[in-house]
């Protein structure tokens, strides 16, 4: 599509809108290009206009590819519409490519169906020869698949307004997608100011320049316009990923100590707390390696701040040793594992469910201790709450199993009103009780009292030998047993305050999927649009995985057939070799299945992508024998 | 002095505690008879005694070995963790325990191999405790391995014709790390010095690392014999601003070397005298090093109303 409309009408032309339920949209580019910004903020316009927004980062492994790679697409997907949105969606509608390159690694991960708007800046037919000859190529190839396409002069309209395209281009494109799906451009400014509300009012008024630039631009040449129904609430709303609500769980938690090292994709969650922590009456340490800062947080516990660690699954591995002397002693601690692709360094940036059997069994023999795993954003922050509560009220370290999806998702949620109560008490000085012992274990519930430094007369030495009640290294055999039952039995004690789960449609039919974690909002928008169509198929997902949540075995048997849905890895029978006899299942369909004594079946892979409703729904089909899909 | 009757005012006069050696001992120590560590307990325990430690202030943090079996022998708050890691739990005990003592024990398996990443570090956190590192040279709980410091020749059940590589001098390597602040060597085995070295560590405002020369008779007896009994194989470092010894206690030992703690570049040649003579003394003290203890406390005990104003600042910031 050519452009010959070289000046900004004052008074835009009326145009036509369409009506649509929803729009998934994606800003691909090179690394540094600010792609993310520009679909962070058309995020934050819509929730504020009161649309349902999910967004996702594309990210690429390396910190900056080379330019123009296949495989560097770096940018983020936004999914709006009319109600809730809990997850990506499946295709996307709408794409801005900054350059045709990247688009190959999206087009390879099926990202895109055919009528999908490729809008690509034209600038690379005339770069150089060489871009110029790929660029030619890539549209015919991208116009054979059957995305509709529109080169688009982005650079050169960006030139009218400032010298350096690269700064600034991303609030173009802001403006383009404004005025495609109808966003209030007044709201759109304010969202400008707020992103350079640090920077000079020369840099904020040209970047609200370029976005009523952008925004005239598509008015006056794009012949596709949308409009989305919108309710904005009465309620407060905050717009954050799984990342920065942890973080600010941990705030609101009370946890005074946040012990962390550097990993990928767990780090930006003590980034985003940073800069309030200190205010906020606490610290972050970085320690010197993953080891140190487990440790670090247990000795804070110990001495009466319950302290938070966060990492991802190599930080786990490292971490296994002192998981299981906070087991054995009994320290309470929250761990944060923000679960990535493995085994090894594996996927760094990428969504993997693969670390449940290790947080459960990784440890050298029997170290129950609690597993909690949040679906939503707004979970991310209400868990590390609950977390804290549950590892002081068990004397024990609690798990918050998120992932890389959650970690980089953002969705609105209604703010949290942040109670006192949610704050620990001052550490406990008064004398210790004459006569309790440092673990007088409830011989109903394994439940003790713990003393703290500082308590006079509950002078104790914690080791990680096996222990009697007064924590003196168990010389007699039958301590041991009695200590490994004490604390496997807090487990059941919890177990008995647990709420049998909710099930999403009917209470029996033709199957049930079982979801862990971050893929709830695909599973669930699958199995609705499934039942839409007929399909006998219901839902439930589970939060609380150690202790495992109640009533299972007998939910299940009112289905005819249990299957997991998760992102890990699993055989599937009919592969080579693989058979009923040696396949290995998913890690949520191996332990549900030793629970329950169920035949549970299970759906999952490792392409280090979020599960789209789309790839259940086409995975219904094949099982239940239904058309599903259009 | 006059004593303070409780009817003598108003002001009702806490009981005063006096604390005598018997409330820091708990269960008889387990370990070998003629072992250096039950001399080290005495010790330590008789300055918890002079500085009327409050036996529920006071942590002692160790690792696994020998040496690490320490706390379950004191009547304080204890911490008996994992092969290697005293020390970053021992951090996390003090980040925001300004109130506390905390002490850790460690062994040269302990703090020079397994450990010795947080080694390192722990010199550079500089952290007012007082770091007891009880250097046998050898792996003696699981009997007789090849330690870090056990010298060149060694014979050990992993080398049995002798241990091939040089050991460390972990004098010279806490010397070396950056923001060091208090380093010392005594022995097991001079009481006097003993003592001295532990109440200068003690008053050390930061990290005080003390290596003490320990005797394991059981798998070292050849090592540290010779040792024990030449009065010529022992140098005393000796300074008004080091480890002050009385006249009677100095007179006894044949070698001194004068040595300013201040003096880094100093400390670093005295450290190699360990090739040819035990040179116990302050090798080094700075007592302006930064410390990351004061930096965990700078802000305890914010209340309530202002960490909800706090967090409430930082949400607005992803309020839409």
């Amino acid at each position: 599509m050519s452009n010959n409309s070289e000046t900004i009408k004052s008074e835009p032309v009326k145009i036509k809108r369409e009506q649509i339920r929803e729009a998934v949209v994606e800003i691909v580019s090179d690394s540094g290009e600010g792609a993310q910004k520009c679909g962070q903020s058309l995020g934050t316009i819509s929730a504020k206009m009161g649309n349902g927004v999910w967004t996702v980062e594309i990210i690429p492994a390396e910190i900056r590819p080379p330019a123009r790679s296949k495989a560097g697409a770096s940018g983020i997907r936004v999914r709006m519409g009319s109600k809730k949105v809990t997850n990506m969606g499946d295709h996307a509608d709408m794409v801005v490519a900054l350059n045709e390159q990247v688009l190959y690694g999206r087009i390879d991960q099926n990202a895109y169906k055919p009528g999908t708007y490729l809008l690509i800046e034209n600038k690379w037919a005339t770069d150089t020869e060489e871009s110029n000859a790929a660029y030619t190529e890539s549209i015919q190839k991208f116009k054979a698949l059957g995305y509709i396409i529109h080169e688009i002069p982005m650079e050169k309209e960006c030139l009218k307004h400032v010298s350096d395209p690269r700064k600034g281009k991303n609030m173009w494109v802001l403006g383009l997608l404004c005025n495609i799906y109808d966003r209030d451009l007044n709201i759109a400014a304010a969202q400008v100011k707020a992103i350079f509300s640090k920077k000079s009012d020369d840099i904020i008024q040209s970047n609200i320049d370029l976005l009523h630039a952008g925004y005239a631009y598509a008015n006056d040449n794009l012949p596709m316009h949308f409009t989305i129904a919108s309710k904005v609430s009465k309620e407060d709303f905050v717009v954050m990923n799984g990342n920065e609500a942890v973080s600010l769980g941990v705030m609101a938690a009370g946890i005074e100590v946040c012990s962390m090292y550097p990993i990928t994709p767990a780090t930006s969650a003590s980034h985003a707390m940073a800069e309030k922590m200190e205010s906020a009456g606490g610290l972050i340490h970085q320690a010197e390696d993953e080891i140190a800062a487990i440790g670090f947080a247990i000795g804070a516990s110990y001495a009466g701040q319950t302290a938070v660690t966060i990492t991802s699954g190599p930080g786990i591995a490292l971490k296994t040793e002192f998981i299981g002397l906070a087991v054995m002693a009994e320290v309470p601690l929250v761990i944060v594992d923000v679960q990535r692709g493995g085994p090894s360094t594996g996927l760094p940036t990428k969504v993997e469910q693969g670390d449940l059997l290790a947080v459960l069994y990784g440890a050298a023999g029997d170290a129950p201790k609690i597993v909690l795993a949040p679906s939503t954003i707004e979970e991310c922050f209400h868990y590390i709450i609950l977390a804290r509560k549950l590892a002081e009220s068990f004397r024990t370290p609690v798990f918050v199993l998120t992932d890389a999806n959650l970690a980089t998702g953002v969705q609105p949620f209604p703010r949290p009103k942040i109670k006192s109560a949610w704050f620990p008490d001052p550490i406990d000085q008064s004398k210790w009780e004459e006569g309790v012992k440092a673990y007088d274990w409830d011989p109903k519930t394994g439940l003790s009292k713990r003393p703290i430094p500082g308590q006079k007369g509950g002078m104790y030495t914690l080791t990680g030998l096996a222990h009697d009640e007064e924590s003196h290294v168990a010389y007699d055999p039958s301590i041991n047993q009695r200590a490994a039952e004490s604390r496997s039995r807090k487990l059941a004690a919890l177990h008995k305050t647990l709420k049998e789960p909710k099930i999403l449609g009917d209470k029996s039919g033709d199957l049930l999927l079982v979801g862990w974690g971050s893929t709830r909002g695909a599973i669930e928008e699958a199995v609705e649009r499934a039942r839409e169509r007929g399909a006998k198929v219901s839902s439930l997902h589970l939060h609380f995985l150690s202790p495992m949540e109640p009533g299972l075995k007998s939910i299940f048997k009112n289905f005819k057939k249990v299957m997991t849905v998760e992102i890990n890895y699993s055989d599937t029978i009919g592969n080579s070799l693989i058979t009923e006899e040696n396949r290995r299942y998913a890690q949520l369909a191996w332990y549900l299945r030793a629970q329950t004594l169920t035949d549970i079946d299970c759906f999952s892979n490792v392409y280090g992508q979020p599960l789209s409703p789309i790839q259940i729904l086409e995975m219904l089909e094949k099982k239940l024998d239904l058309t599903l899909t259009e | 002095m006059i004593s303070l009757q409780p009817d003598f005012c108003d002001i009702e006069i806490p009981e005063k505690e006096h604390y005598s050696i018997e409330d820091y001992s708990s269960s008889k120590a387990r370990w070998c008879s003629g072992c250096g560590a039950h001399t080290i307990l005495h010790s330590v325990q008789k300055l918890c005694t002079d500085e009327q430690l409050p036996p529920e202030k006071t942590v002692f943090v160790s690792g696994i070995g020998c040496s690490s079996r320490f706390p379950h022998y004191m009547k304080t708050y204890g911490f008996h963790g994992l092969h290697g890691r005293a020390f970053p739990v021992a951090s996390g005990i003090k980040f925001r325990r300004p109130d506390l003592h905390v002490f850790v024990i460690t062994g040269d398996g302990d703090c020079c191999s397994i450990g010795a990443g947080h080694w390192v570090h722990a010199i550079r956190y500089n952290m007012k405790m007082v770091v007891l590192l009880f250097d046998n040279s050898i792996y003696g709980l699981t009997k007789k391995q090849t330690s870090p410091t056990s010298p060149l020749g060694t014979h050990t059940n992993t080398h049995p014709t002798g241990s091939v590589l040089p050991p460390i001098n972990p004098i010279q390597s806490t010397l070396g790390l950056a923001n060091v602040s208090f380093v010392a060597q005594t022995v097991d085995w001079k009481p006097a010095h003993l003592n001295a070295t532990l109440k200068k560590a003690y008053d050390h405002p930061g990290l005080a690392f003390v290596r003490i020369v320990q005797r394991c008779p059981i798998w070292m007896r050849e090592n540290y014999e010779p040792t024990v009994k030449d009065p010529d194989a022992i140098t005393v470092l000796n300074h008004e601003n080091g480890i002050v010894l009385e006249e009677n206690a100095l007179k006894k030992f044949r070698h001194i070397q004068e040595h300013d703690p201040s003096n880094l570049v100093k400390a670093r040649e005295v450290a190699e005298l360990v090739k040819t003579t035990t040179p116990i003394g302050l090798f080094y003290q700075n007592k302006e090093a930064i410390r990351y203890d004061e930096y965990g406390a700078h802000n305890l005990g914010v209340p309530v109303e202002d960490r909800i104003n706090a967090i409430n600042s930082l949400m607005d910031k992803y309020a839409i």
